[in-house]
């Protein structure tokens, strides 16, 4: 499954930063049946985090609730250059992450 | 009938072929000035999903696009960019002219049609399965080098007959509700069905993110979906009578900007 990340291309040192992931994950809400009528099991991201360097700053309890393919949007404050990165977890066990790197400056 | 100059460019482009064919003197069921994209029928909110080249979903399915573009299919093959190198320029301008008449195939031709005929002929590949999604990928991130041009397909020559089927299955009427397209996209378009507004049935932004779908999907996916709500019976994906359906509807939207990936309700 992929994902796109998005932060400012350059930042200054205690900037507040606006950090956006889009991840592709079908939140199967587990109400729905195949064509065949077979029920579609239950899989949406439950709990999403994103460290800087290595330091938790956001963290988020997903349901199947949520449309297919999330969207999120925080706000974080610029501290050093280094790497911002995604950690998600489904409910079929599947555990990924991507990662992006960040240059703060000054 | 009226023709903007920016049609009569096209047609220029097209060739001289086209000017003697006769193709220009149809008539045009929805005026030139009033031919409107799916996306002026969205509610604010979608229409500002579409046009953030970040958070528009499409874009998931146009970078996996682009990875397919460059990856052979098998060991020892040749991929897209072996033979087409950078798609920004190869690629550029090619879905405003599809679906087009393929001599050597014989027969009427879509992007998806294209891409399948490329991966068995020069690539020694199996095709992929409609609405698969390395095909929506691949069809998304080809489509989307085109992203600002204007629809222009050849409607003359060989596609002419695919022209007038397309023509004759818009407006004939099908299913329970005996519906026909013109109907709902000629004749009530702007108006409302149900909380709905109906649309002019543009296919300028496809293969596009429909929200009711929760994923991207292909033009004709767009047709079985409309069958299925008039119900009427649909047909396979990739029957004949879609692609000639298509090649009607892309004549109709002429001009308009090819806006892959859209996002649709």
């Amino acid at each position: 499954m992929a994902a796109r990340i998005q932060v400012p291309a350059a930042a200054k040192r205690g900037e507040v930063i606006e950090v956006r992931i889009l991840i592709q994950h079908p939140m199967e809400t587990g109400y729905r049946v195949d064509h065949v009528g077979k029920p579609v099991p239950k899989n949406a991201i439950r709990t999403l985090t994103c460290r800087y360097n290595g330091v938790e700053v956001f963290r988020a309890a997903m349901s199947p609730g949520i449309a297919a393919n999330p969207y999120l949007q925080f706000y974080t404050v610029a501290e050093a250059s280094g790497e911002l990165e995604f950690f998600w977890t489904d409910d079929a066990g599947t555990q990924e992450s991507a990662r992006q790197p960040i240059v703060v400056s000054g | 009938m009226t023709r903007s100059p920016a049609i009569g460019a096209a047609v220029l482009v097209l060739g001289a072929a086209v000017l003697a064919a006769g193709a220009t003197a149809q008539e045009r069921p929805v005026p030139r000035d009033k031919v409107q994209s799916g996306v002026a029928f969205l509610a604010p909110d979608q229409r500002a999903l579409q046009q953030d080249a970040f958070a528009n979903p499409g874009m998931l399915w146009v970078e996996r696009g682009e990875r397919l573009w460059r990856e052979p299919p098998g060991a020892g093959g040749r991929s897209c960019a072996s033979c087409h190198g950078d798609a920004a320029a190869s690629m550029k301008g090619v879905a405003a002219r599809y679906p087009v008449f393929d001599a050597k195939a014989g027969r009427l031709l879509n992007l998806e049609g294209r891409i399948n005929e490329c991966r068995t002929a020069h690539q020694g590949a199996a095709p992929f399965p409609y609405e698969s999604e390395a095909l929506l990928s691949l069809t998304a991130y080809v489509a989307y080098q085109s992203r600002g041009m204007p629809v222009a397909v050849a409607i003359d020559g060989p596609a002419r007959k695919h022209f007038e089927s397309g023509e004759q299955l818009y407006y004939q009427r099908r299913g329970q509700l005996n519906l026909a397209c013109a109907q709902c996209h000629t004749e009530n378009w702007g108006r409302k069905l149900g909380p709905e507004t109906i649309s002019q049935g543009h296919p300028n932004a496809y293969p596009l993110y429909r929200l009711e779908w929760q994923t991207l999907g292909s033009l004709q996916r767009r047709f079985r979906s409309c069958l299925s709500g008039i119900r009427a019976e649909m047909l396979p994906y990739g029957s004949p009578e879609y692609l000639d359906l298509e090649l009607y509807v892309a004549w109709r939207a002429a001009g308009l900007e090819i806006e892959t990936p859209g996002v649709r309700r």
